[in-house]
């Protein structure tokens, strides 16, 4: 069995602000769940299936299905994988309305960490490695840090090509009128802005923003009965990696699973894809996340991104048109749902116009939650214009 | 790559690690500076960090061991921008450690000028006091 042509994500939206002050988490899930499913041309009252993670405020799908007023739910899930969870989140729609649990499953992200900034909540002390990993002050940014370091001894990666990532990013983003960082950068600015934690400079780094996204997936009668181009989810693949006792290896991601998983069931290589938005949290997990798709060999990346491949619309990989987390919109630290919403636009022909790739038939959207330091969770979306 | 050098020592804070019954000899042990390691008897993992299942075989038929508390350094990162217990401090060294016995483990590196970081960087143990009756393995570059 496979989810191959079996949804379509009718509905996208990304909530256009990137501080968003006077309101409450949930409120702003609402709103971009009504954008959603307004571009879907649905209602509320057509949901039946909720997705959520661990931005949602609440008892996970219970309290955001109650204030949303969603009433006749036949499926309910709040996988949380941190940033990737949205795009596992589709692949799970996909499949249960491929095997007639639903119609109509809507996904939401919401957040305001600029707005109401909370102290970055401290891994459960619960959690079996708090004790083995806290007291030595791991924060996001040195965790990914680390694994840069690591890559650079192995590969001879240099900060110069991670910069090039940031720099491709910002070129795409000064076409998006809602991008957070809208001015394009140089890779000399991404050197000399100020180290966080090396090698990763600030520039290196996503923005943190207010914001949220919705997506509707729906079954196949379902799509062809609304006006809306949809997009068709060819394939999905995902995969957490673990070290599980054996020593930790800092160099590659799940997304040697993920990929192949998502790549087979789409019946496609990597050599099919037209656009990829690829997961940007920091530079690095660019860098590694395309070798480990297969979009260049294992410690080639730096080459291939220096290269210009990642440029919108005539590299050989136009990546994050929308400026990406590194440049648009990184809503509540989590970029899952913004790399599918942007995957959309381009199958739909609706990117900015120019940074839309030309007869966009094949894209993927890839998402890596937790840290490539410590332990993650990849996600891989393979997507196609309706007719693929 | 920064030039600042590393905070003394002693001036690193020790927050005290979270500890449940699972984990409480390796945390007692840490008091009397000794580094202990968990081993499967039955397929003769290492196991890191510390756990009560062996991840490789799925045993339960596992032992602590005394580690040599010698490595090297797999990465660092020297830090500018601390949280928590380490918000506000100079920049300091966060890095992964590879034991002699294999397992990789997070840790910070301590006396040494960042001039001299580097991966592969002989390091050996030692301790800094929690105050809780717990210490932080750390490491030291090796000073023979």
């Amino acid at each position: 069995m496979t989810i191959r042509g079996a949804a379509f994500i009718a509905g996208a939206y990304e909530h256009p602000d990137r501080k968003i002050p006077g309101k409450s988490i949930a409120q702003v899930h609402a709103e971009v769940a009504l954008g959603a499913l307004a571009d879907a041309g649905l209602s509320v009252s057509d949901v039946d299936a909720y997705f959520c993670a661990g931005d949602a405020p609440g008892f996970g799908p219970i309290s955001m299905a109650d204030y949303l007023g969603l009433k006749r739910l036949t499926f309910a899930d709040s996988t949380e994988t941190g940033g990737s969870s949205y795009i596992a989140h589709v692949g799970h729609a996909a499949a249960a309305i491929a095997t007639g649990k639903c119609r109509v499953a809507l996904i939401t992200l919401a957040g305001l960490p600029r707005s109401q900034p909370v102290p970055r909540p401290s891994a459960s002390a619960q959690a079996p490695e708090a004790g083995f990993e806290q007291p030595f002050g791991p924060t996001t940014v040195s965790m990914y840090a680390l694994a840069a370091r690591r890559h650079m001894h192995e590969y001879g990666t240099t900060s110069a090509q991670l910069a090039a990532i940031k720099v491709a990013a910002s070129q795409h983003a000064q076409h998006n009128p809602n991008a957070m960082l809208p001015r394009a950068v140089t890779v000399e600015e991404v050197l000399e802005s100020p180290i966080i934690s090396d090698p990763l400079h600030r520039l290196d780094c996503c923005v943190v923003s207010d914001g949220g996204g919705a997506l509707v997936v729906v079954a196949p009668e379902v799509a062809a009965a609304l006006p809306r181009q949809a997009v068709k989810v060819l394939g999905h693949g995902e995969s957490p990696k673990v070290s599980a006792g054996g020593p930790i290896d800092l160099t590659y991601t799940g997304a040697v699973w993920s990929g192949p998983r998502a790549f087979e069931e789409a019946g496609i290589t990597p050599a099919n894809v037209d656009y990829a938005s690829i997961y940007d949290s920091f530079t690095i997990t660019v860098l590694q996340t395309i070798e480990d798709l297969g979009f260049c060999a294992k410690g080639k990346g730096g080459a291939f991104v220096a290269d210009g491949a990642l440029l919108a619309p005539h590299g050989a990989l136009p990546f994050n048109t929308d400026g990406g987390g590194l440049c648009n919109n990184h809503p509540v630290n989590r970029g899952g749902m913004t790399k599918v919403i942007e995957a959309v636009r381009q199958l739909r022909g609706e990117a900015n116009r120019a940074v839309q790739v030309p007869d966009c038939q094949i894209a993927l959207a890839h998402g890596n939650g937790g840290s490539l330091g410590t332990r993650s969770a990849a996600a891989t979306l393979i997507l196609g214009r309706e007719d693929a | 790559m920064t030039t600042q050098a590393s905070l003394p020592a002693q001036s690193l804070p020790a927050p005290a690690p979270a500890v449940n019954p699972e984990t409480r000899e390796f945390w007692d042990a840490t008091a009397q500076d000794r580094l202990l390691l968990r081993r499967c008897r039955d397929c003769d993992a290492v196991i890191w960090y510390p756990r009560a299942i062996c991840p490789e075989c799925a045993s339960l038929n596992t032992e602590w061991f005394p580690a040599a508390g010698r490595g090297r350094i797999y990465s660092y990162t020297v830090n500018h921008r601390g949280e928590g217990a380490y918000t506000g401090l100079p920049p300091f060294v966060l890095a992964y450690v590879e034991l002699d016995e294999g397992p990789r483990l997070m840790t910070n590196i301590v006396g040494a000028d960042n001039a001299e970081l580097a991966v592969g960087l002989p390091v050996e143990v030692v301790f800094h006091d929690t105050g809780d009756g717990a210490a932080l393995p750390r490491f030291q570059p090796m000073r023979d």
